[in-house]
């Protein structure tokens, strides 16, 4: 590999390296960080699966805005004060409803919305499926294999391509 | 393949056009609210302004439609929307009280009192804990909470006449005849 190659291919190889530790970025704030480091660990691990609701696309783990930090901190409040995982985040979804959640809860009014992609990729692979195996060329003659003397001018007309 | 099974994906993918379409005219800033029909989470505050009382719960189920606004001194929207605050209080159909959210509390008795106090009552919520008991998401917010004290609607957003016409006059005027028919 000559030097400018692998000069490229280093550059390439640290952006990509810089690019996968950005995504790593959150926001919380020192004084936010709870001394007990099992809760804490807990604290990063709900907040990653909450919606800010200002910021929507963002968890409020990630999200600088005041109304995540109230959040985060709400968050850590129940969490020492005892409440279990469900319990810190039907709080919260008490208050702002199933949006807050990141995932959509797994009931009967979301699983169209969980199984919709699958269920259209079946169907899709299976109408395709159904079309190429059954369509037919004007005379007939689809699906046939080549004959030897096809064959041969093929290979010829691949190597001139 | 016959005409009429190649279109059958055209309909498919026209109705699935359709329903995303459908889906992509919801504004997901007007988040519904969770208390929907639900009595609003009890809580206490503090009075903002000297000489007036606070704001608690039991204020908000005292007799008529209540509209609960969320404010604060730092907020564009809320200035804007004060002119039309000040003549909803005139509106004998309605009670009108503040929350001033996330603010220091000597700033919002300051904007009160520069701009004038549209409300009856007003509680100081600093640390906006009663906001997310609300779901407040920002300010300003409009809740319209009925005589049984239970949130009726909410309103994210400045209250403009336009907002008043559309959306909260008529969600007043049924909460009235509803009262009238069931007293």
């Amino acid at each position: 590999m000559k030097s400018n190659e692998k000069i490229s291919l280093l550059s390439a190889a640290l952006l990509a390296a810089l690019w996968l530790v950005a995504g790593q970025a959150f926001a919380v704030l020192p004084d936010e960080v709870l001394n007990d480091p099992v809760l804490e660990a807990r604290a990063r691990h709900l907040s990653q699966d909450l919606r800010c609701l200002v910021c929507q696309n963002q968890s409020i783990d990630d999200s600088a805005a005041p109304l995540a930090r109230d959040l985060r901190i709400i968050v850590r409040e129940r969490l020492t004060k005892g409440d279990s995982d469900e319990q810190v985040v039907s709080f919260l979804v008490a208050r702002y409803g199933n949006y807050v959640l990141l995932k959509p809860p797994f009931q009967a009014d979301t699983m169209l919305l969980w199984f919709g992609p699958a269920a259209f990729l079946l169907i899709a692979a299976g109408v395709s499926t159904f079309y190429f195996r059954t369509r037919r060329t004007p005379d007939g003659t689809a699906n046939t294999p080549l004959t030897e003397v096809e064959r041969l001018q093929l290979a010829k007309l691949v190597k001139d391509i | 393949m016959s005409r009429t099974t190649a279109l059958v994906p055209v309909g498919l993918f026209l109705a699935i056009a359709a329903a995303l379409g459908l889906g992509l005219s919801h504004n997901p800033r007007v988040l519904p609210s969770t208390l929907a029909d639900k009595p609003v989470p009890v809580f206490t505050l503090p009075p903002l302004v000297e000489g007036m009382a606070g704001l608690k719960t039991d204020d908000l189920s005292s007799g008529g439609v209540v509209l609960l606004n969320i404010f604060a001194s730092w907020c564009g929207g809320c200035r804007y929307e004060h002119p039309m605050l000040m003549r909803i209080a005139s509106d004998k159909r309605v009670t009108l009280v503040g929350i001033n959210w996330k603010d220091n509390p000597s700033r919002g008795a300051t904007w009160i009192n520069d701009y004038g106090n549209p409300y009856k009552l007003i509680g100081e919520d600093s640390s906006g804990r009663t906001g997310i008991d609300l779901g407040v998401t920002g300010v300003p917010e409009t809740f319209i909470i009925d005589h049984g004290g239970r949130v009726r609607y909410r309103h994210a957003g400045p209250l403009t006449p336009e907002v008043w016409n559309a959306d909260i006059e008529p969600v007043i005027v049924q909460i009235e005849e509803r009262s009238r028919r069931t007293p």
